[in-house]
C-alpha cells in the first residue's frame, strides 16, 4: 500500500470515529425549516411498545373478520394461516401455557412452522405495521378503528382473546400482558453495538489443525440445475466457465454470445412487459402461469387473445372488476402509467405464444 | 496426473470444430470471405479450448487474420448515452433464487460476486432486497424530516441536503440474512446465491451527526434513532444512536452518481457495519428517541432464533466474514497450473487485519495477500497464489479483523447458535475442487 493510501485510510478511520465537531459552519442553520404540527402528524405515525404514538379508537373481532376477508385474506388466507404468498401469521398452535408464561414453547421444535404470532412479543408492532404498510397493494388506506378491529381478529385467531373481544386504546396494556411470546426476546448479545462482545470465536491454528474434513453436505446431482443452468450464470470465457447443469450431458461452456443474443432477440417480440407489470403492482397478485391471488397471465392471455378485446381489458384494469374469474375482486389501478398500461394491454391481447 | 488433467479439459475432436453444413458448403463451392470468417471463428473457438500452447504449431488466427473490429469503422459516441456492459458479459447480472419468495415485490436478487473484481460493486449489480416493491421518487417532492427528542423538528428538501457539507466513504452493505440458506445444509450452488446479498459502494451524503447537530437533540435522554422510508411499506428500523453519530450518513450518492432507485433514490441511510435492513431506503424521516421501537422487522423478522427458543432482538452488527469468490461453486478449472485464488473479506467492527487461505479444508493455512486500500467496514480484496496439479482440494478463507476476532468455522458457529437462526451466518465457506476441476459448494464435518 502506498503511503498516500495509508494516510488516506488513517484519515478516514479518524473521521469515522468522531461525531460532527461543533460549531456548525456559518450559514448552515439557514438550511432546513421547522416542521409544522400538520406535517408531524402526517408522517410521525409510529407506535412504540409502550404505546406512545397510538391514536385513540377501537374495533371488535367481528368487524375485523369482515375487513380481513375483504382486504387481507387473499394473501394471508381466511384464518391467517396461508403459506401461499407469505409465511403464516397464525396457525392456532398457541397454548394456554404459552400465554401464561409469555414464552411460546414450540419455538424449540424444528418441526413446527414459525408463525408471526409465535414470534412477535409486542402488540404495538402488529398495530404499527398494519397501519403503516397494509394492505399490500394499498398501504395506509386503513383507519385506526379498522386497524384495532384487524388486530383483534388476529389475536382471536390465535386464541389470545375471545370472540366478543373489543380492542381499544384503553385496553392495549392488559392485552399486551397476554401476548404469547412477550418474554421470548433476548437482548443479551454483542450484535447491537459496534463494541459488543462476540459469542463465537474462530481458531487461530495454522498448521496440522485438528478439524473434520469429511464432506457432510453438498448439492445432490438432481438439484444442481434448480437455480438454472450455471454455465449461463457466470462469465463464459476466461479461467472459470460455469458447469453445464441443464442437461447433465457434459457440455461445459455456454452458447456463443451471438447465439444467446439472437435467441433473446427472438423472444423479445412476445416477451412479457415485466417492468410494467412490476411497476404497476400487477405481479403482486398475478403470476405468469397459474392462479395466485388473481388468475395467471397465461389464462388471461388465452381468454383475451385478439385486439378487439383491448378496450374492454383496459377498462377492467383501470377501474377494477369482479366476477369474471371468481369472487376475489380485482382492485382498480388508476395510477398505472399510460405507457405501462398500453404495454400490458398489448401483451395480454397479442395472442402470441 | 496426466489423465486427470485431460479429464478436466474440453478437447473436441478436430472434425467437430465445423458444422456439417459449413463443411458441405466449403467442399462444394470453396472458401469465400463469408465462409472464411465462419471457419476462422470456429477454429478460434476450438483453439481456445485446447490447453497447451505447444499444440499450436501454426500461427494464431486471431493474430494473423485481423478480426472485423480491427478492419472496420467503430460505433459513434453516445450510441449508448448511458454506457452498457459488453454483450459478452450478459451472464453477469443480478439473479433471484427460485422458490425463495412467492412475490417479486418482497424478494431478493443476488450480486454475481463470482465475476466481480476489486472492492466496489457496480451500481447496476448491487443486490436488491425490497419489502414492498421499489419506487421511483421525484426528488423535487422528496423531504427528510427530523423529529423526536430534538430542539426543533426540521424538514429538509433534497436541494438543501445537496448544499450541505458532504463526505464520500466506501462501505460494504450486507443483508443480515446473507448465507441464511446455508445454516442447515448446502442449499445453493454458487457464491452468487450463498453470499450475494453483499455489495459495496462509495456513498456520498451528509453525516447524521451534522443533521442532528443542526436540529439540536437531547443528549441526556437520546439513545436511539428511528429511520423511516417513503415507500409504501414506510419501513422502520431502530438505529443505535451512539454508533450512528460515529459514521452514519444520509446518502444520496452511490459510486459517483445518484443512488439507483432500487437502492433508495434519492436518499437512504448508510449505517456502516450494520446489516442492510437498517440502511433504510427512500429515507423520509429520522426520529430521535430514548427507547427502541420494536418494528415489524425487529420482532417478526431479523430476529435470530437460538436453540433454547429465545430470539435475539436488535442484532445489527455484521461480524467479520470472508469468502473465496473465484474459483467458487458452479465453476470449473479447465487446466492445471497457476491460479490466483481471490475473494473478499469484511468486518462490521473495523478493518480486515489478516486473511488466511486453506486448500485442505482447514488443516493448514497460509496468509493471503491483501489489496489496499484497507478501509473500515469496507470490502477488502485478497489473493493467494495456488498451483493446481489436478488433486482434490477443499478451499477455505478465514479473516481476522482489527478487534482480533477470528471468523469461525461452521462447526464453531453452529455449536453456539444452532441451525435455525436464519441471520448472521458468517461461517467459513468451503468450496470442493474435484479431480475433474469441477468446483462445488460443500460443508465439512
Amino acid at each position: 500500500m502506498s503511503s498516500w493510501v495509508r494516510a488516506a485510510a488513517l484519515w478516514l478511520c479518524t473521521m469515522t470515529m468522531t461525531s460532527w465537531a461543533a460549531p456548525l459552519p456559518e450559514g448552515l442553520a439557514d438550511l432546513g425549516r421547522v416542521a409544522t404540527e400538520g406535517e408531524l402528524a402526517a408522517w410521525d405515525i409510529d407506535v412504540r411498545p409502550d404505546f406512545v404514538g397510538l391514536p385513540p379508537g377501537s374495533g371488535d373481532v367481528w368487524a375485523g373478520e369482515e375487513i380481513w376477508l375483504a382486504q387481507c385474506a387473499s394473501c394471508h388466507g381466511d384464518f391467517g394461516d396461508s403459506n401461499e404468498i407469505f409465511a403464516p401469521l397464525v396457525l392456532g398452535n398457541i397454548t394456554e401455557e404459552d400465554i401464561a408464561t409469555g414464552r411460546v414453547a414450540s419455538l424449540t421444535d424444528p418441526a413446527v412452522t414459525r408463525t408471526t404470532l409465535m414470534k412477535v412479543p409486542t402488540l404495538s408492532t402488529l398495530w404499527d405495521y398494519i397501519y403503516r404498510a397494509m394492505p399490500w397493494n394499498a398501504p395506509k388506506s386503513l383507519s385506526p378503528d379498522e386497524v384495532y378491529a384487524l388486530v383483534a381478529y388476529l389475536l382471536n385467531l390465535g386464541y389470545v382473546v375471545d370472540d366478543d373481544f373489543v380492542l381499544s386504546d384503553t385496553n392495549m396494556v392488559e392485552t399486551q400482558a397476554r401476548m404469547p411470546n412477550r418474554n421470548g426476546m433476548s437482548l443479551d448479545h454483542g450484535l447491537w453495538s459496534v463494541t459488543g462482545a462476540p459469542d463465537v470465536s474462530g481458531s487461530s491454528c495454522t498448521a496440522d489443525c485438528d478439524v473434520a474434513v469429511t464432506v457432510t453436505s453438498s448439492l445432490p446431482a438432481y438439484a444442481m440445475n434448480a437455480h438454472g443452468n450455471l454455465a449461463e450464470q457466470v462469465r463464459d470465457w476466461g479461467p472459470y466457465p460455469g458447469l453445464w447443469t441443464e442437461t447433465g450431458t457434459g457440455r461445459e461452456t455456454a452458447a456463443e454470445p451471438e447465439q444467446l443474443a439472437a435467441a433473446s432477440a427472438v423472444v423479445e417480440a412476445v416477451v412479457a412487459p415485466e417492468a410494467a407489470l412490476n411497476a404497476g403492482g400487477c405481479s403482486g397478485c398475478h403470476q405468469m402461469a397459474g392462479q395466485l391471488v388473481g388468475p395467471g397471465f397465461d389464462a388471461i392471455r388465452t381468454k383475451y387473445a385478439g385486439q378487439e378485446r383491448a378496450a374492454y381489458l383496459r377498462d377492467k384494469i383501470v377501474n377494477g372488476g369482479a366476477g369474471v374469474w371468481g369472487s376475489m375482486p380485482m382492485p382498480p389501478m388508476p395510477a398505472l402509467e399510460e405507457d405501462a398500461l398500453q404495454q400490458i394491454v398489448a401483451w395480454l391481447t397479442s395472442g402470441e405464444e | 496426473m496426466a489423465s486427470d488433467a485431460e479429464q478436466g479439459q474440453l478437447q473436441p475432436a478436430p472434425e467437430s470444430f465445423l458444422s456439417k453444413d459449413l463443411v458441405e458448403d466449403i467442399s462444394r463451392e470453396g472458401i469465400n470471405p463469408g465462409r472464411r470468417s465462419l471457419l476462422q471463428s470456429a477454429f478460434a473457438a476450438a483453439a481456445a479450448s485446447i490447453a497447451a500452447p505447444a499444440l499450436m504449431a501454426d500461427n494464431d488466427p486471431d493474430i494473423v487474420n485481423l478480426p472485423t473490429w480491427t478492419r472496420s469503422l467503430g460505433k459513434p459516441v453516445v450510441a449508448n448515452p448511458y454506457g452498457q456492459p459488453s454483450p459478452y458479459e450478459a451472464n453477469i447480472v443480478r439473479r433471484q433464487s427460485p422458490g425463495l419468495t412467492r412475490t417479486d415485490q418482497s424478494s431478493v436478487s443476488f450480486t454475481p460476486l463470482q465475476n466481480l473484481f476489486g472492492m466496489i460493486t457496480p451500481s447496476g449489480l448491487h443486490f436488491e432486497r425490497h419489502h414492498q416493491g421499489w419506487v421511483d421518487i421525484d426528488p423535487r417532492r422528496h423531504r427528510l424530516m427530523i423529529n423526536g427528542l430534538v430542539d426543533t423538528p426540521l424538514v429538509f428538501t433534497m436541494e438543501e441536503l445537496l448544499r450541505m457539507p458532504s463526505v464520500s466513504r466506501i462501505h460494504f452493505l450486507e443483508c443480515g440474512a446473507n448465507t441464511g440458506l446455508e445454516w442447515g445444509n448446502v442449499a445453493v450452488p454458487t457464491v452468487q446465491y450463498s453470499h450475494g446479498m453483499l455489495s459495496a459502494s462509495e456513498f456520498t451524503g451528509v453525516p447524521v451527526s451534522l443533521l442532528l447537530e443542526r436540529a439540536g437533540f437531547d443528549r441526556k435522554r437520546a439513545t436511539v434513532l428511528l429511520a423511516e422510508g417513503a415507500d409504501g411499506s414506510s419501513m422502520t428500523r431502530t438505529i443505535n444512536l451512539e454508533n450512528a453519530l460515529d459514521d452514519a450518513l444520509v446518502a444520496y450518492g452511490q459510486n459517483g452518481e445518484m443512488l439507483r432507485p432500487e437502492n433508495g433514490y434519492p436518499l437512504r441511510l448508510v449505517v456502516p457495519g450494520v446489516q442492510g435492513v437498517s440502511w433504510v431506503k427512500w429515507l423520509r424521516r429520522l426520529e430521535v428517541g430514548d427507547k427502541p421501537w420494536a418494528t415489524k422487522d425487529e420482532v417478526a423478522h431479523y430476529v435470530d432464533l437460538m436453540p433454547d427458543g429465545t430470539h435475539r432482538q436488535y442484532t445489527s452488527i455484521q461480524e467479520a466474514k470472508s469468502v473465496i469468490t473465484a474459483p467458487s461453486g458452479g465453476q470449473k478449472l479447465l487446466k492445471q497450473g497457476y491460479y490466483d485464488i481471490t475473494g473478499l473479506a469484511w468486518s462490521g467492527r473495523g478493518t480486515v487485519e489478516k486473511v488466511e487461505v486453506s486448500v485442505d479444508g482447514g488443516r493448514n493455512w497460509r496468509p493471503a495477500r491483501l489489496e489496499g486500500p484497507i478501509l473500515p467496514k469496507a470490502l477488502t480484496r485478497f489473493h493467494c497464489d495456488w498451483v493446481w496439479q489436478g488433486e482434490e482440494a477443499l478451499l477455505q478463507s478465514r479473516v481476522t479483523d482489527s478487534t482480533g476476532y477470528i471468523q469461525p468455522s461452521r462447526a464453531q458457529l453452529v455449536a453456539v447458535r444452532g441451525t435455525r437462526s436464519i441471520y448472521h451466518n458468517n461461517a467459513i465457506q468451503t468450496w470442493r475442487v474435484g479431480a475433474d476441476g469441477e468446483v462445488h459448494n460443500v460443508q465439512l464435518g
